[in-house]
């Protein structure tokens, strides 16, 4: 409103035309030009614009695709022995094989050749990466829920509350990890079996595996300090916001406030940690699985496939560095992929 | 700072008070005791094994007595090699990796800080490109992958270099190379992002308005201030060397007590596993406790709360 004349600049004469409704014309220029972003949007638009990250997850889909899909209908299963075609290099058929593809039958080719035992490696190695980027994620998973769940409370509650469940944390960080996580993947395995075969509503143990449940265990009770720091933090800050003050004002819970409040307003803090903690759960395991306290056998770990691989070097060298190569493309894909994250959804945390 | 002080080695002493309490109970729950495995003894044999170890008291006794022998140092006698005491062991074997991992990580400080600042000082640039591309690396690569290429390609492939053994001391260089390679590109990291933290600080263009000479700069006013962050991670990259070898001293056949704890734990021999977890827990602790302390010292900018 209020153009003046430019005859009297300083004239407090007013328009009365300035004063009537205002058109439909009017109206649409007042319509904002551009759609308004979200957060989701304009954090996955920033995302897609990062070849890096975007080559990173192409990558990890293909990784999923081998170890998921393919493996229902290869050919070949990771514990079938086939007799006669032990240690075969890539591409290469037994004796058996060969009279059979003589005779007109078609055998489809053991791409990465066959281990001491007659398996074919290529199954191994995808049902290995299977177990690997099981292992991680559903660590992390399980991370998440901890750590977040209790930084949110120790930092809601505060007080001495906080106090002593940060404690608890800070003793927790000290205690060299590697440490203790090699001597529960040790221990725990005992009374897990047992449980296992003694109490039949715990029998879903024996088929996921006991060494898998461990290893979940393990860094769960491990690995969730970090989380938990990082998410009290944020809690710490959130929680003296204008709208957790409404919330209150309102009447809402303790819990209501955390999980719709609190935990919903950290949520790109908390795919970001969740996202980097998948690699560092896989190198975890991989290094466990390596030293022989990982996954048992028969199931292979892309460790412990690396483990057998040692044995040959000398004559099968790719036994060892298809798995080895394999899991620092995994971990190499995932961190790259989670700075791509944290680079879209919270620029912040950058450096 | 006596007061930070005393309280870190509080909570230092709780947490390995706690790492004692969780190894002494969890070899509770492995069945099979250590002298069941060979052929089986008699009841009376047995029971005498078992009076000798003090295995026939109660577990609190036990673990009493475990937990005062264990202050004075003394961790009982080894279950599997017959007339060795842990300490005796870890006595021999310790050096062997302490040499190692300190090996290890003084040639990542050597390399990390160096090339953390050549990155920082040319941000953006195809030198900080490229480091920034090795680092990434080094961070995503366990240390088993990079002992089994070096192996591979220095000692099968060209056979420059021994594949096992410290005997000689070209033996060094596969197994410094691997455990050095996750904290050289972690502390160049550091030193990069801590860098150009400082290069942004209004004291730097105030230090070379004055008319001082890059180096001067770079030397007296960046480095000082940046290296904070490295000397934190001082701790951690020890304990890094010092787990890592459990692996890297597997693949190399070094005798190192990383390589005699992944034995003693196929072996289960109980004693073993509990000395060298505490002494290992114990030595990382204390340098986690020393690394923050001097970055206390060093800075005095931190608020000690």
């Amino acid at each position: 409103m209020g153009m003046l004349s430019k005859h009297r600049p300083f004239s407090m004469h007013l328009k009365v035309d300035d004063f009537l409704p205002a058109n439909e014309r009017e109206k649409e220029s007042l319509v904002v030009m551009r759609e308004s972003v979200g957060f989701w949007r304009d954090g996955f638009r920033r995302l897609t614009k990062n070849p890096v990250a975007m080559i990173s997850f192409v990558i990890l889909i293909i990784v999923l695709v081998f170890a998921f899909i393919i493996p229902s209908f290869y050919p070949y299963s990771y514990e079938w022995q086939i007799r006669g075609s032990e240690n075969l290099s890539p591409m290469q058929y037994s004796k058996a094989e060969q009279q059979q593809i003589a005779d007109g039958e078609k055998v489809f080719p053991h791409v990465l050749g066959t281990d001491n035992l007659g398996r074919d490696y290529a199954i191994r190695i995808m049902v290995g990466a299977r177990i690997s980027l099981t292992v991680g994620t559903v660590a992390a998973g399980l991370i998440l829920i901890v750590g977040s769940l209790y930084g949110s409370i120790s930092g809601y509650f505060g007080g001495w509350v906080d106090m002593v469940m940060m404690r608890i944390v800070d003793i927790i960080y000290t205690v060299p990890d590697i440490l203790i996580i090699v001597l529960l993947s040790v221990t725990l395995k005992y009374p897990l079996k047992s449980l296992a075969d003694s109490v039949p509503s715990f029998s879903w143990i024996n088929t996921v595996g006991v060494g898998l449940i461990c290893i979940f265990i393990v860094f769960t009770l491990l690995y969730w300090v970090g989380m938990a720091r990082l998410i009290r933090g944020q809690v710490l800050q959130l929680k003296e916001t204008e709208y957790v003050t409404a919330a209150r004002a309102l009447g809402a819970g303790h819990r209501r406030i955390i999980f719709k409040h609190l935990l919903k307003n950290s949520i790109g803090l908390l795919i970001i940690t969740t996202t980097l903690q998948i690699p560092s759960s896989i190198f975890t395991e991989s290094v466990l699985s390596f030293l022989g306290m990982g996954v048992a056998a028969p199931l292979p770990s892309l460790g412990s496939l690396a483990k057998a691989g040692l044995d040959g070097l000398q004559s099968y060298p790719h036994r060892l560095f298809v798995p080895a190569g394999l899991i620092a493309l995994i971990i190499l894909a995932f961190n790259l992929f989670g700075d791509g994250l944290r680079d879209a959804f919270d620029p912040k945390l950058k450096n | 700072m006596i007061r930070y002080t005393v309280k870190r080695l509080l909570l230092g002493a709780v947490a390995l008070f706690t790492v004692a309490i969780l190894t002494f109970f969890l070899m509770f729950l492995v069945p099979g005791g250590p002298f069941l495995s060979e052929k089986t003894p008699t009841k009376a044999t047995l029971a005498a094994l078992e009076k000798k170890y003090g295995l026939d008291q109660p577990v609190i006794v036990q673990f009493k007595n475990y937990i005062i022998n264990a202050v004075q140092g003394d961790f009982g006698p080894s279950m599997k090699q017959r007339g060795r005491n842990v300490k005796d062991i870890i006595g021999e074997r310790f050096p062997v990796s302490a040499k190692l991992g300190g090996i290890s990580v003084l040639l990542s400080l050597a390399l990390g800080i160096p090339l953390g600042c050549i990155a920082a000082l040319k941000r953006g640039k195809w030198t900080d490109n490229t480091i920034l591309v090795v680092t990434t690396i080094g961070i995503a690569v366990p240390s088993f992958v990079t002992s089994i290429v070096l192996m591979y390609i220095l000692g099968l492939k060209l056979g420059w270099l021994p594949t096992f053994g410290i005997e000689k001391v070209s033996g060094y260089v596969m197994p410094v190379m691997a455990l050095s390679f996750y904290p050289t590109a972690y502390i160049t990291r550091l030193m990069r992002s801590s860098m150009l933290d400082v290069l942004g600080q209004d004291y730097m263009r105030t230090a070379k308005a004055k008319g001082l000479s890059p180096a001067l700069c770079l030397f007296k006013h960046a480095l000082r201030n940046a290296i904070g962050p490295i000397v934190t991670y001082l701790g951690p990259a020890l304990a890094f060397t010092l787990t890592g070898s459990f692996v890297v001293e597997n693949i190399f056949t070094i005798p190192g007590l990383g390589n005699s704890f992944v034995s003693s734990i196929t072996n289960r021999d109980y004693t073993m596993i509990m000395g060298t977890t505490i002494f290992l827990a114990a030595l990382l602790i204390f340098f986690n406790i020393i690394s923050d302390i001097a970055n206390k010292l060093i800075d005095q900018r931190i608020q000690l709360n």
